[in-house]
């Protein structure tokens, strides 16, 4: 099975953990993942900021790109850039006139053929269904589902499970043998893009994040996106300074979940680059 | 030689501001047998009904074309002007030139010589129609009320006052409704029951009121006064002459954790059970779904301990057929009780609760007699939430409209609170305070002031549970948008009110009309809000939309009156726009071949055989008859026959070709 996959920046920088285990996962699972080549930015929080055309004519070409060279259906692990590719295919769609004004400025023919799925999707689609016969250790731990923002958002682009109290991801712990807490911050805000200029209201956010799974009794945290994830994990000197406390609750990508489950080892998923340490393997 | 006349109608500036309604009586009045045109401001009014009625007179006109709004607004209203003049009414046509043309269009040259189009096309028309004479059928003077809620009631008992016989359906075992359930009313604070239940016997005892309880309409045939439906009784698995109602049976069933619908979940009752003590009838019901001797074969406790042998498993469901003149459709409404708002976690926490479980901890006959005690444990809430506009006025993922009563009951929630549990706090969050009513502000103002009812305005954005504990989370907008934690013991959402379920259902066996939320249409808005499109078919209570008690009954009133008002007629007459097979002379008497085609399509049943016979009783042909009395003028039968032997009166197929014709003419 061959399939494209979009990895924008953070899963070549700050989020290589998430890469490393989505590409293990594959791996696993026999399904070659092909990079769209000479990819571009998706234009991440600044450019629909700033600029709208810009905002659609990045993802735009990304994915003018991917139909030329073939590629009917590309994964998106970054929930922000699946975001933004996604909200772009749905605003093109319903304004052809837009669209023929995009395709003048990336001076490409973009129709729009490409099917764009999330981790969750793709982990629903090719993995779950396979799973029989793998689990050789079951991820026996208690699990706290933390979506975030972008995942679900916005719900009527996406149309996908339920803004609020998603449930995709529980489901998908539950398959490997984990217990999904009952987790009522799972669409909190964590901060968001404020990482790098606020760290004092990311450390406020992310860390009632933080207090409530740890309350509750997770062994770890479970996200899909790099920005929750470098606002949970990178962040957290931040956070237990702020919240004057000492959390040491890991943060996991639920690819790296799935991939202990399966047998592979904390270093082929990427948990050695956590900035909490990750006791669970 | 036909002789029209136009009449060209400005409706204040509803046409004129787009049309040049001059220029159309001026283009017109020059064409070929147009005897008389003229434009005038209101051609509806006094003054421009009588300015047509001399026309009519003094051109001697053979025709006329009212070109003005919607025939469904002022066809009646000409019709009648016209014949007062001595014009059969329908030698009337309506061109409509405001919905058709001004309202839909810009202001420029093509509006309005499309409004000339209009007209002209009419006056083709209008020259060979011929005159009609009105179809007279006979009433049937008993009415058939839909539903046993208060609005139900209400109707059911001023229409059998007249003097008039009802039919009165109820889908529950007892008639009452959501009325029964409620603890409290607002403004008066007095007990619901005590003024309910006196109406509910009445019904039972009233010598013109027939109670079916148990039991649903399954279809209707017919048209206004001569309607036939047929309504299935559920069985009730008792023979209800011989049970005393003694209630040995409901104490006796070994089932008896059947979540209780009365008590919206938060008791349990038997499967043979009386949804209440003061049920009408009160009767028991056995719940086929729930019983063991249903789900297992064995059992029948209650047939054992029956003293006057009154069980009968064995009872079939039974349909009976009634005509009826009138019907009255009181069939109320529900709350929204999914879990449509994850965040507020409705049924998933057990101490988050909608306004009609409220009502039932509240009430004196409720599975806490009337303590406040929170589902989960049983314990006094100490802190207690109220979310009002619970999915109303939220497009994104409720329902759009404002549900109307939640303001109020919301409000008297708090009041019970507060006046049963005197240290407790009570907190409601809203959007805005929508108390229009006799004394209701008045009431929430006492909530506020008197009963010390924090009001915060602002929406919550999620309700989670943390220790025992729901933390619910919001804004206070008056205060900066500053936002607001508190921790509860207990929260009640004040759902949106939402169509019951089987209304559409119901709608569409009844041909009326309902709305994108599955309530039942009101032919008019304003003016005639208990009618429905369909005539006979009236409307009470919240079928219509959601309505506090005073509404429903008032209009309950209003919707008896109606039926009344019709009843008081011998005869009704019916306009004559039906289908009809040719006749010609023996020895062919039509050109229909008998196929009866038309017969499988009709969805009235209209057409009927009539044979054609010899002296001696031998039949010779056969063919298609129409009974006026059924025939709603679809034109259904006119475009499947085969030999082209049915016409619609008043809309005969020469008529449309004519018209057409005209259209693709220069003149």
């Amino acid at each position: 099975m061959k399939i494209g996959v979009y990895p924008g920046c953070s899963l070549t920088g700050s989020a290589r953990d998430y890469n490393e285990s989505v590409f293990a996962l594959a791996k696993a699972f026999d399904i070659e993942l092909v990079q769209v080549p000479d990819w571009n930015c998706c234009g991440a929080t600044a450019a629909h900021n700033l600029n709208r055309e810009l905002s659609l004519s990045l993802p735009a070409r990304i994915l003018a790109t991917a139909e030329k060279n073939g590629l009917d259906e590309i994964l998106v692990p970054c929930a922000a850039c699946y975001s933004r590719l996604i909200v772009t295919q749905h605003e093109l769609k319903k304004n052809p006139e837009l669209k023929n004004r995009i395709n003048e400025i990336i001076g490409m023919d973009y129709r729009g053929t490409t099917k764009l799925i999330n981790v969750i999707e793709w982990i629903d689609a090719s993995i779950i269904p396979n799973l029989e016969g793998k689990i050789t250790k079951p991820f026996d731990y208690k699990v706290a589902c933390y979506y975030g923002c972008l995942m679900v958002r916005p719900n009527k682009v996406l149309n996908y499970d339920r803004a609020e109290d998603p449930q995709t991801m529980d489901i998908v712990m539950e398959k490997i043998g984990a217990h999904a807490l009952y987790f009522p911050f799972k669409t909190e805000c964590c901060g968001a893009g404020l990482s790098v200029s606020r760290t004092d209201t990311v450390s406020k956010l992310s860390g009632k994040i933080i207090e409530d799974a740890v309350h509750r009794g997770a062994d770890t945290l479970i996200v899909a996106c790099p920005m929750c994830h470098s606002n949970l994990d990178m962040r957290r000197p931040d956070i237990n300074k702020y919240w004057k406390s000492d959390f040491k609750l890991p943060v996991m990508y639920v690819t790296q979940a799935i991939g202990l489950a399966i047998g592979l080892t904390p270093k082929e998923v990427g948990l050695q680059r956590h900035f909490v340490k990750v006791n669970i393997s | 030689m036909a002789r029209i006349g136009v009449f060209v109608c400005h409706c204040g500036e509803n046409i004129s501001a787009t049309v040049d309604c001059g220029k159309v009586a001026e283009t017109v009045g020059k064409l070929k047998h147009v005897a008389f045109s003229t434009d005038y401001k209101y051609m509806c009014s006094d003054p421009g009904q009588t300015l047509i009625k001399d026309a009519i007179k003094e051109h001697k006109l053979t025709g006329i074309v009212v070109s003005a709004c919607s025939p469904r607004m002022h066809e009646p209203t000409f019709r009648k002007a016209a014949a007062e003049a001595g014009l059969n009414p329908f030698l009337c046509e309506m061109a409509n030139l405001r919905e058709h043309c001004s309202w839909v269009h810009e202001k420029n040259e093509m509006t309005t010589d499309k409004a000339i189009d209009l007209v002209r096309i009419l006056i083709e028309k209008v020259k060979i129609n011929s005159a009609l004479q009105p179809i007279r059928v006979p009433v049937t003077k008993t009415a058939l009320v839909v539903g046993g809620g208060i609005a139900g009631i209400q109707s059911a008992l001023d229409i059998a006052n007249t003097g008039h016989k009802v039919i009165l359906v109820e889908r529950s075992p007892s008639i009452g409704g959501h009325m029964s359930q409620l603890s409290e009313t607002f403004p008066t604070l007095d007990c619901s029951q005590c003024i309910l239940t006196p109406r509910m016997v009445e019904v039972a005892q009233h010598p013109n009121i027939t109670l079916y309880t148990y039991a649903e309409v399954e279809s209707l045939d017919g048209f206004i006064g001569n309607f036939t439906v047929k309504i299935r009784k559920k069985a009730k698995s008792i023979y209800e002459k011989d049970c005393t109602g003694c209630g040995l049976c409901t104490t006796k069933c070994p089932q008896k954790k059947i979540p209780n619908e009365f008590e919206e979940g938060l008791g349990f009752r038997p499967a043979i059970y009386v949804p209440f003590p003061q049920a009408v009838p009160n009767k028991p019901v056995i719940d086929r779904e729930h019983c063991t001797y249903y789900l297992k074969g064995k059992c029948k406790v209650c047939e054992i301990v029956c003293p006057t042998k009154a069980i009968r498993f064995d009872q079939p469901d039974e349909v009976i057929e009634v005509k009826i003149g009138a019907i009255v459709i009181a069939t109320g409404f529900d709350i929204k009780r999914s879990n449509f708002f994850p965040e507020y976690g409705f049924g998933k926490y057990k101490d988050v609760i909608d306004g009609l479980q409220f009502e039932r901890l509240a009430s004196a006959s409720g599975p806490t007699s009337g303590a406040i005690l929170r589902p989960s444990d049983g314990q006094v809430p100490k802190n207690i939430v109220f979310v009002a506009c619970a999915g109303s006025r939220d497009p994104a993922k409720g329902i759009a409209y404002c549900s109307k009563i939640c303001c109020m009951y919301t409000a008297k929630h708090a009041m019970l609170y507060k006046h049963k549990v005197h240290e407790g706090k009570a907190h409601v969050f809203y959007m805005d305070i929508r108390s229009a009513g006799k004394n209701y502000d008045e009431f929430v103002r006492r909530a506020i002031e008197e009963d010390y009812v924090n009001y915060i305005r602002g929406r919550v954005s999620t309700i989670y549970e943390r220790d025992g504990k729901l933390i619910v989370k919001g804004v206070d907008t008056l205060l900066g948008a500053q936002p607001v934690e508190i921790v509860a013991d207990m929260v009640v959402l004040a759902t949106a009110g939402v169509a019951n379920p089987g209304a559409e259902e119901l709608a569409q066996k009844l041909h009326v009309s309902y709305d994108s939320h599955k309530f039942f249409a009101e032919a008019h808005p304003k003016l005639k809000p208990v009618e429905t499109n369909t005539a006979g078919i009236f409307l009470a209570g919240a079928c219509q939309n959601p309505k506090d008690i005073p509404d429903s009954v008032s209009q309950a009133s209003g919707a008896a009156v109606k039926v009344a008002a019709l009843f008081s007629q011998s005869e009704l007459t019916r306009e004559p726009l039906v289908a009809y097979v040719n006749r010609t002379s023996p020895p062919m008497y039509s050109t229909c071949v008998g196929c009866f085609l038309c017969q499988s399509v009709c969805p009235y049943q209209a057409i009927e055989h009539e044979d054609f016979k010899t002296r001696d009783g031998k039949i010779i042909k056969t063919v298609a008859k129409i009974n006026e009395g059924l025939c709603q003028g679809c034109g259904t039968c006119v475009a499947l026959c085969r030999s082209k032997s049915i016409d619609l009166h008043g809309y005969s197929n020469n008529q449309v070709y004519t018209e057409v014709v005209a259209l693709l003419n220069d003149y």
